[in-house]
């Protein structure tokens, strides 16, 4: 009987029957491809060297991935696009004058150890890419802090090396800043689009926005990390910022320079390693933007954007565990 | 105007078009009828008739052990075969009455009533207690047990769900369309059990010929028809009185709490039935759909009828079917046998092509992305739930609310890494002390 021959082929599961098509390979794939246009302002820039320096991460990356998980006899996931991104986006945050081993080794750092040893994508603390780039800055201080000139790499070898925006703030002022670009106007349009000194993915901020615009209308982001972030930058900086005194900074200058772009709509925003709940979110992004100006303007370090996130990623569990969303019904007086 | 609607939820392709066009057609019952003596939520029944004895259509087969319960009456005329044991849609075993079709269709003796409405309320309740009526936008609660809220909880509203938020359903469509005089009744019947001066309708907008129809039968009466976003789970009951009165039933409380009493429009029109023809809840509208079926439609179907039945009245299986869900997609079951029969609260059968299917053998670690969360409709983190029960930490979901979940699937539906969420929160409900 027909019937009772189609009963053997019928499949049995729990609801729901049916799934959206998104997946965690489609997620990636889009994010990266989202960075194209920063990307192609990195080679522009900074010349071939950007993308043999990003080609040595991503192919660490996928290395990286598949080896542990060869040697833990684990599924290989690299088709999932997620080590790929993480390789891309380390890329992105190299001076593209790294030598060839800086790429190759902070790309297993960033992957084998920070990703898979913590049992893979989802269950990392860190965000792989920028304890990767972390890795690279202790090491290699000199060769991760030694930037060129902007399209120099297109001129040949004797390309000439100078300070970020950011750099040259911290250590000689916005007079400094001012005269090196001629005027206010054309320093700010030169950090809009990308002509200075600086990790060759995130020198173009106006490329930057364009892939982060796509991802807010594929609502594969939102709004709430990078504002937050980008408000508390602009407000500390403003109030802090300025040498003569309480409320004269220039916030413009902080939020268009180093990697705070890249840093707040790319790395702050990675699901994995930020609260999932928008209310931590938000205190997310205060935070990062708090840490990220204390190291701008009291630490060492002319960026803070890094070690801010990578600091604030700790405090994901907790900010999820303590700020969880409002249950319907909830009553009121039950809430503390 | 904004159409109304409630905070999360999800946007499933709709699949409407397969069957919202086809009117409703009455299904000729089968030789064998299989009738499962626990269709409802709540305690067994009795059975009063022994095997071999004639039975006419209408007739009590079982009677409830209690108040929240509900009687069970032969859906065709004829003689009862056996007390046996069946499969219900769930899955579960479940005792039941096969009865084998003399064709006669005979009624048992009726009581008409053409002046119902002006009846005691409790002369109506009784009625649809008698009649065996239970819900029936699937969860099958005993009406009138719902439509005896105690005096401490003074309701204020009545709402009819339209909403049929689940993909594929058409029946509660096509009732609102055919029978919106009927339904109208109904309500008003309600109303007047609860004394209830104000009575809504909530549609879901992508039925526009159902609420101008209904708008049209409600002409006059203290009723209102609301259109309703389109949105997954609309229906639920939490939601629909949300979009409809911005009321939050309160966690872990019922609609009676906020003042409110909600039911579907299939039921309104079995109380209808009921208080104006004296007819028992046996049969019922159940939507045959799905690329796996050559002919969907919408078919009056008597209770006991074996969904193989109906799929051969659905033009039969498609070549490629594999999977036949009792049920919407987005809640029903899933079905191993074509001999599982329709209940009261059966509101549709749908078989799945494999176009439609989407296989979720595996799944991934959660990379925390945060669709669930904002898709809950409740407010609930359902990643945490289901890390939490996976990893057996049982206890610790209770932090997260565990219970306010009602399992509509909607986090499942959105997991880009195909977690079974919804399946992991029902075996941590299952496993932690309450």
């Amino acid at each position: 009987m027909a019937v009772a021959r189609k009963e053997q082929e019928l499949v049995v599961s729990v609801s729901p029957h049916i799934r959206s098509e998104e997946t965690v390979a489609r997620i990636m794939w889009t994010v990266s491809l989202s960075l194209l246009p920063a990307f192609v302002m990195g080679v522009y820039y900074f010349g071939p060297r950007a993308i043999f320096v990003t080609a040595l991460c991503i192919v660490g990356s996928l290395f990286s991935e598949w080896l542990v998980q060869k040697m833990t006899s684990r599924p290989v996931t690299i088709s999932d696009g997620s080590a790929f991104l993480t390789g891309l986006l380390l890329g992105m945050n190299m001076p593209a004058t790294a030598p060839f081993y800086i790429p190759l080794v902070s790309s297993f750092v960033a992957v084998a150890i920070a990703k898979q040893l913590f049992g893979g994508l989802g269950y990392n603390i860190f965000n792989p890419a920028l304890v990767g780039r972390a890795f690279a800055l202790i090491t290699w201080p000199r060769a991760m802090t030694t930037w060129i000139e902007p399209s120099a790499a297109f001129v040949g070898m004797d390309a000439k090396t100078t300070a970020t925006p950011l750099g040259l703030l911290k250590e000689e002022g916005m007079n400094r800043l001012l005269e090196v670009f001629g005027d206010r106007i054309t320093l700010y349009t030169q950090l809009l689009i990308g002509h200075r000194a600086g990790s060759l993915g995130e020198v173009s901020v106006i490329a930057i926005l364009l892939g982060a615009g796509f991802l807010l209308i594929k609502r594969y982001i939102t709004w709430h990390i990078p504002v937050s972030y980008l408000a508390t930058v602009a407000v500390l900086a403003w109030v802090f910022g300025g040498k003569e005194g309480l409320f004269t900074g220039d916030p413009l200058v902080h939020l268009l320079s180093g990697g705070l772009m890249l840093g707040a709509w790319y790395m702050a925003t990675d699901y994995v390693t930020c609260p999932s709940v928008r209310k931590g979110q938000i205190l997310f992004g205060i935070g990062c933007g708090f840490l990220t100006m204390l190291i701008r303007l009291k630490a060492g370090y002319p960026e803070g954007v890094m070690f801010a996130i990578l600091l604030m990623n700790c405090l994901t569990p907790l900010i999820d565990r303590n700020l969880k969303s409002r249950v319907f019904g909830e009553r009121k007086e039950a809430k503390k | 105007m904004a159409l109304l609607t409630f905070r999360g939820g999800v946007h499933p392709p709709e699949h409407k078009e397969l069957s919202n066009k086809k009117p409703i057609q009455p299904l000729t019952p089968p030789k064998l009828v299989t009738i499962p003596l626990v269709q409802h939520i709540g305690a067994p029944t009795k059975p009063v008739v022994s095997a071999g004895q004639e039975v006419k259509r209408g007739q009590l087969l079982a009677e409830p052990t209690g108040f929240v319960s509900a009687a069970v009456h032969a859906s065709v005329s004829g003689k009862v075969l056996s007390i046996s044991e069946t499969v219900n849609p769930m899955g579960r075993p479940v005792p039941a009455v096969v009865i084998e079709n003399d064709g006669r269709d005979e009624w048992i003796e009726l009581e008409e009533d053409p002046e119902y409405l002006s009846r005691p309320p409790d002369v109506l309740k009784e009625r649809i207690q008698r009649a065996g009526i239970v819900g029936m936008g699937g969860a099958a609660f005993p009406t009138h047990v719902k439509l005896s809220p105690p005096k401490e909880k003074p309701i204020d509203v009545v709402i009819l769900n339209g909403a049929e938020c689940e993909p594929y359903l058409t029946a509660d469509h096509r009732l609102m369309v055919e029978r919106p005089r009927e339904i109208i009744e109904g309500l008003k019947i309600i109303m007047r059990i609860l004394g209830v001066e104000k009575g809504y309708i909530g549609i879901e907008n992508n039925k526009p010929d159902a609420i101008d129809r209904m708008r049209e039968a409600a002409e006059g009466e203290p009723i209102e028809v609301v259109a309703l976003q389109v949105k997954y789970p609309q229906g639920a009951e939490k939601m629909l009185i949300k979009a409809i009165t911005g009321r939050e039933v309160p966690a872990g409380g019922l609609p009676m709490d906020v003042g409110v009493v909600v039911q579907n429009v299939g039921t309104s029109y079995a109380i209808y039935e009921a208080c104006r023809f004296g007819r028992p809840l046996i049969e019922r509208v159940v939507t045959v759909t799905g690329r796996g079926v050559k002919e969907p439609g919408n078919f009056l179907t008597r209770v006991g009828t074996p969904i193989g039945e109906l799929i051969e009245a659905a033009g039969g299986l498609a070549d490629r079917a594999v999977k036949i869900v009792m049920g919407g997609p987005m809640m029903g079951f899933a079905q191993y046998s074509l001999d599982v029969p329709v209940t009261k609260g059966t509101s549709g059968v749908l078989v799945l092509s494999p176009a439609e299917y989407v296989s979720a053998d595996s799944y991934r670690a959660c990379i925390r992305c945060g669709r669930c969360i904002d898709a809950c409709p409740m407010g609930l983190i359902p990643s945490m739930l289901s890390i939490l029960s996976e990893k057996g930490f049982y206890e610790d979901t209770k932090e997260y609310n565990l219970f306010d979940c009602f399992e509509c699937g909607t986090c499942t539906y959105v997991c880009p890494a195909k977690r079974p969420i919804v399946q992991l929160i029902r075996l941590a409900k299952m496993l932690v002390k309450r």
